[in-house]
């Protein structure tokens, strides 16, 4: 018998996402993943001064602000073939590294680790065992038996106080939910002090960008930061050393709860390495250019085909010609007028055309990218894949790392082909901000050490030809490849596309009809209750979906409280 | 002004402006905010932040308010322009029902508040009706004109609350 679901929405941030599945003999059989927003950012930025462009562009989203800026000034800067003082380099590489170390962390504990932590179940917990499991695990300063009862009398007042209904997505006591009692309480614990933590990294980009949740900093050119080491009204001595300890901070978190967290949670999930691999061609870019042009990078990306390390492909620089012509988008499935076949982003056209939900033919706002022609995944892992691929010192030693434990957990060993997974998206996305943490080190002391030879450089003038000229840019952000694609006339933006990470990821069916990541990832997932969906969430949230970004307008007409509809 | 050390010390007050300025009416609340921080000054206990449609970046600002004070686009199924101030009770409500398009993201922050024992202790909502959330940078003329008042309701809380914020003219800034 087949039963379908609808889930609608599936984020618990910028919502918008749903999820249609055919349930055969309690497994998925086919799925759909369709944006319920419109999305028009391009034509608002049509005629506008590509130095502004970066201003609307952050508002794009309430989660990705400063990477949507960021990539903007990029494309510009692409396309004017201007370079970037290494000063500011370094400071937009920091800001990125904070940014996404502050993303990844709220990721899993705030917005997916109650798909697998039952919060009930650790007011049950021995909290001396609790302890006692914890500091067998890690020697995290805030693993005490003492700390564990206090956040257990924390959640007994909070669940007493009937207010648990703000966790709405919670499937307490779901079938699912395997975690001992021990393991729920202490992953509570790390929720409630990641909270602390993430605000730390925050604050980092707070000092960095001038401002949050909307940097100022930025600048088509370079940054407007002034520097002056003696002065505490610019970025200064006291200033730098404040963000090296915060920076400090937010490593010893990582590397002492989340990623340890992800890896005891993952060994006692194992049976989850086996769900959602979904489509294994891999694709990330390299980021944190070292020299003022982006030819040399602190973080490789590139292409991996077919989930084979040994086909990685890099990519190598901000004009690298293997990334510009390899990326088109269909709107075949989607919400748009189209019959030109797949479009490169230059030449994109983002024009509505709204059917119903038709599971034969457009059923989604988003649009459908690929990477010469195939699908593509996006994202942490995809990203700590390549870097693999590609030697990364920091990378191989955090893998390795993770995939130890994983492995003295589970009592088993565990390959890296595991990471193929619903669970394997999660352990790399801890392995990423571990990697993440280290490289914000390094950029802060490549910062500190420029400075100190002199060179107080933050911005080059960018001026505009008469004429044509075009450009691209693009970002590793949290959730992975990001560009931005921009046609300029005049000096006026005359075309500009976004092809965000949430777009390859959710995309519906392509050109060919062949099904996206999420959907390719749902494909056999188990369903023990068709009411109670937790399976599907779970695989799709590991993606860490963005829907404001994918698709760009709110429709508070749909926007009713998450349903799940069995039919 | 005693010289008595102040036991009670003043309530220190958030206003956040909340919405996507990119979605016409949607960013109201936003707008507003930056014309508060434009044209006025505060004192040292108010802070005005142009939230956009941010989640947890506005965990740290609103865990430090003992006031917050919300600007934003709500549907409520009035005739838009139609200005609401919800307070007390009415708030939770607020957030449970998805009126606002981004409280998604707000009430996952209160939430988090709630938990770690740093919710404001008043949470004021001011909301204006939309009229159209098509992508656009202007207000529409009917959202547009009740902006006034909108921003008179909120500086009327400032001052219940003991702040008088002073308007910058060009004199006062010249001076």
């Amino acid at each position: 018998m087949t039963n379908r679901i609808i889930v609608d929405p599936v984020t618990r941030i910028e919502g918008h996402l749903r999820i249609d599945c055919e349930i055969n003999e309690g497994k998925v059989s086919k799925a759909w993943a369709s944006g319920q927003m419109w999305r028009g950012i391009e034509l608002i930025l049509q005629g506008r001064d590509p130095r502004d462009a970066w201003v609307f562009a952050q508002r794009i989203c309430g989660v990705c602000t400063t990477v949507h800026a960021i990539t903007s000034v990029r494309a510009v800067e692409n396309a004017l073939d201007l370079e970037v003082p290494l000063n500011a380099q370094y400071i937009r590489n920091m800001i990125m590294a904070a940014h996404a170390l502050h993303d990844h962390i709220v990721h899993f504990y705030h917005l997916s680790a109650l798909d697998w932590v039952d919060i009930v179940s650790a007011l049950d917990a021995d909290p001396k065992q609790a302890a006692q499991l914890a500091q067998s695990l890690s020697d995290w300063h805030l693993n005490s038996e003492q700390e564990m009862r206090a956040v257990q009398d924390r959640l007994k007042t909070f669940v007493s106080s009937g207010q648990l209904g703000i966790f709405a997505n919670g499937y307490w006591g779901h079938p699912a939910m395997k975690l001992p009692p021990e393991v729920n309480l202490l992953a509570a614990a790390h929720y409630l002090q990641a909270l602390e933590y993430q605000r730390k990294a925050n604050k980092i980009v707070t000092i960095l960008g001038s401002k949050t949740p909307h940097i100022q900093n930025l600048a088509v050119g370079g940054v407007a930061n002034a520097i002056n080491l003696d002065s505490p009204s610019t970025l200064g001595m006291e200033r730098l050393a404040y963000i090296k300890t915060l920076i400090d901070e937010i490593g010893a978190f990582v590397r002492n709860a989340y990623l340890v967290d992800v890896a005891a949670i993952g060994a006692l999930y194992a049976d989850w390495t086996q769900y959602g691999a979904g489509i294994t061609n891999y694709l990330s870019v390299p980021d944190m250019p070292l020299d003022t042009k982006g030819t040399k990078f602190a973080l490789p990306g590139g292409y991996v085909h077919g989930g084979d390390l040994a086909s990685f492909k890099a990519i190598t620089s901000y004009t690298d010609s293997y990334f510009e012509q390899g990326v088109k988008e269909s709107v075949k499935h989607a919400w748009y007028e189209g019959g030109k076949g797949a479009l490169h982003p230059y030449d994109g056209e983002t024009i509505p055309q709204y059917t119903d939900f038709q599971d034969e033919g457009k059923y989604s706002w988003v649009k459908a990218p690929t990477f010469y022609d195939e699908r593509a995944q996006v994202g942490p892992l995809a990203n700590v894949l390549a870097m693999a691929a590609a030697g990364h010192g920091s990378t191989t030693h955090w893998l390795d790392y993770a995939l130890n434990l994983v492995g003295t957990v589970a009592g088993s060993e565990i390959p890296v082909s595991a990471l193929h997974s619903t669970i394997g998206r999660h352990a790399a996305r801890a392995v990423r901000a571990a990697v993440l943490y280290d490289a914000l080190n390094e950029q802060w002391q490549l910062l500190m050490d420029n400075i100190a030879s002199g060179d107080l450089d933050t911005f080059n003038r960018p001026v505009f030809p008469k004429g044509e000229i075009r450009g691209f840019g693009f970002h590793e952000a949290p959730r992975g490849v990001l560009s931005h694609w921009v046609v300029i006339e005049d000096g006026r933006i005359k075309n500009y596309q976004a092809v965000v990470p949430t777009t390859w990821n959710a995309g519906p069916r392509d050109e060919n009809d062949a099904i996206g990541p999420y959907e390719a990832s749902l494909m056999d997932n188990p369903v023990a209750d068709p009411e109670k969906p937790l399976e599907v969430l779970r695989t799709v949230h590991s993606f860490d979906p963005c829907l404001a970004c994918a698709v760009h307008l709110v429709d508070t007409e749909n926007n009713e409280l998450i349903k799940v509809r069995a039919l | 002004m005693t010289g008595i050390p102040d036991r009670n010390p003043a309530p220190r007050i958030l206003v956040l402006g909340l919405g996507n300025i990119l979605l016409s009416d949607e960013g109201v609340g936003a707008r507003l905010a930056a014309r508060l921080a434009r044209d006025f000054s505060f004192d040292g206990n108010v802070e005005v932040i142009d939230g956009g449609t941010s989640g947890m970046e506005l965990l740290e600002p609103i865990a430090e308010c003992d006031v917050l004070i919300v600007v934003d686009a709500v549907k409520t199924g009035k005739a838009p322009g139609t200005l609401v101030r919800l307070t007390g009770n009415a708030v939770p409500a607020f957030f449970m029902n998805k009126v606002s398009p981004h409280q998604v993201a707000l009430s996952d922050v209160l939430a988090s508040l709630r938990l770690t024992g740093e919710y404001p202790g008043e949470v004021i909502i001011h909301g204006i009706e939309p009229e159209s959330l098509a992508t656009g940078l202007e207000l529409t003329h009917t959202v547009g004109a009740r902006r006034d008042e909108l921003l008179a309701n909120v500086l009327e809380d400032l001052e219940r609350l003991g702040h008088r914020p002073r308007r910058f003219t060009p004199h006062s800034s010249a001076a």
